[in-house]
């Protein structure tokens, strides 16, 4: 497949490795602030090829992982008591809640559907017109453009049953709260490229010249991975600062303006929660008064209590890179991912998700030898 | 979640009484729906990157040639590798890994 099976090409793989390992003199902490980053290096092994120096943690980059707990039982009360039709993608639906997931919501008569576009869930209010639709629209900026056009499509159409339950979250104010917290020491982020093919590169300027941390936006597949590490690496020995773009087939300089002017329309910023980081100023969006029509929140006046998180999962932590997933008590004995107690063991791009099943391969693999 | 794949554009429809500019998207062996008002200068034949949904960007065929030659340019990786030249192991690990996709 063009611009895909090309960047997982072994012998480049090879050829990025010998570089890194040629590269690296010391032990450098890089964070990838990206889900889908995460999973790509610990699906295609490369944590286990790269330099002992090259000490990559994760970040908060999934979106799943990060939406508050008290959301999802707002989500699942849509569902089992005002009974409007629940879409969203597949991964939200399977987080646990306070008492149960959406999936359980569904399992026991709720109308919840799992949906590949929010631009569906606008499809099914048209052919359902007597009933409500709320689409549960998560995700960072890279999915904010889609959600809010959901928003204008049903605008358009003149639809009155369509409405969405905005958790979207901004990649720049957590990568500013992490780097605050005072046990931090990232010394080089890897940005993640999707986000920056909406909103461009220079919203990480003022990061890098604060923090004084290399940082290199980076696409998804092996190569690109080992490129924005290389690249990384190459700035600190050399002992640069510098905003850097790797995935420049895909992110331009100022990203995607059209995209942007269509989440300006419906969205405005505002402060939010972050399951497992709390409350981070201005690092998230939700939908302007303009278009509270078609806003769930608003909608559907629901408050629903806050739940305590499970005292025994240390998602915070392994969120801002302080601990890795198998650092925590429960990783793989209570907590696995049929039966999950914090989030990023839900969605295969959360952290403690993608270390459970490669620890998994990585001994069926032992075995096999 | 941020997943975005690269595909072809195969074809361009006008939607919803020409409002909504929409397009067939191959991947591989896979054709998809995707809209293409983010991207609105993409044209039929272009590697558009798809996100639930939505062309957010198209794919610059120039660009994408420098994964490929930046060890070369940057000039610290010789080229010239002897044939069966010394790998690391934990590079041939990898491939054993790769294959297991
Ligand atoms: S392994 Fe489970 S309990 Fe531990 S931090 Fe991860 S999600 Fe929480």
């Amino acid at each position: 497949m063009k611009y895909l099976s090309e960047y997982r090409d072994p012998e480049l793989v090879g050829q990025y490795l010998n570089e890194l390992h040629k590269t690296v003199t010391q032990t450098w902490t890089i964070m990838e602030i990206c889900g889908g980053q995460t999973h790509s290096l610990v699906k295609h092994g490369l944590l286990a090829m790269m330099p002992s120096g090259i000490n990559m943690v994760h970040g908060p980059g999934c979106p799943v992982c990060v939406t508050p707990l008290n959301l999802i039982d707002k989500a699942v009360y849509l569902a089992e008591e005002k009974r409007v039709i629940l879409c969203s993608f597949g991964d939200m639906i399977r987080v646990p809640g306070s008492k149960k997931s959406l999936l359980e919501a569904k399992a026991g008569g709720a109308d919840v559907r799992i949906l590949y576009s929010p631009l569906e869930a606008v499809e099914i209010a048209v052919s359902n017109p007597d009933r409500e639709v709320v689409f549960f629209a998560v995700g960072f900026e890279t999915t904010a453009p889609a959600n809010a056009l959901s928003v204008l499509h049903a605008e358009r159409l003149g639809l009155n049953n369509y409405s969405i339950l905005a958790s979207h979250v901004l990649v720049p104010p957590a990568m500013a709260a992490i780097m605050d917290d005072e046990e931090a020491r990232i010394q080089g982020f890897l940005a993640a490229g999707h986000v920056c093919t909406i909103m461009g590169i220079h919203e990480y300027e003022p990061l890098v010249e604060q923090y004084k941390v290399p940082i290199v936006v980076t696409g998804f597949e092996p190569v690109d991975m080992l490129h924005g590490i290389l690249m990384t690496a190459r700035q600190l020995e050399r002992g640069e600062a510098k905003l850097e773009n790797q995935y420049t087939r895909v992110v331009q300089p100022d990203g995607n303006p059209d995209a942007r002017a269509v989440i300006e329309k419906v969205f405005c910023v505002s402060d939010r929660e972050w399951r497992g980081i709390g409350t981070i100023p201005t690092s998230g969006y939700e939908v302007r008064s303009e278009y509270a029509a078609f806003d769930a929140n608003v909608k559907f006046d629901v408050h629903i209590t806050k739940a305590p998180e499970s005292s025994d999962c240390i998602a915070g932590q392994v969120l801002k890179g302080l601990k890795k997933p198998h650092q925590c008590s429960q990783f793989g004995k209570s907590c696995t991912p049929i039966s999950p107690l914090g989030a990023p063991m839900v969605s295969s791009e959360g952290a403690c998700a993608a270390y459970y099943h490669f620890s998994q391969a990585a001994s069926e693999e032992l075995q096999e030898a | 979640m941020c997943l975005a794949v690269p595909g072809r554009i195969e074809r361009i429809d006008m939607r919803f009484n020409g409002m909504v500019r929409m397009a067939k998207v191959i991947f591989g062996g896979i054709s998809k729906e995707a809209s293409l008002e983010m991207v609105p200068h993409a044209k039929e034949g272009d590697y558009v990157l798809v996100h639930v949904g939505v062309a957010i960007s198209v794919v610059n065929e120039e660009e994408a040639q420098k994964t490929f030659t930046y060890l070369k340019e940057t000039g610290e990786f010789d080229e010239l590798l002897p044939e069966n030249y010394d790998a690391p192991p934990s590079v041939l690990a990898g491939s054993a890994l790769y294959s297991k996709n």
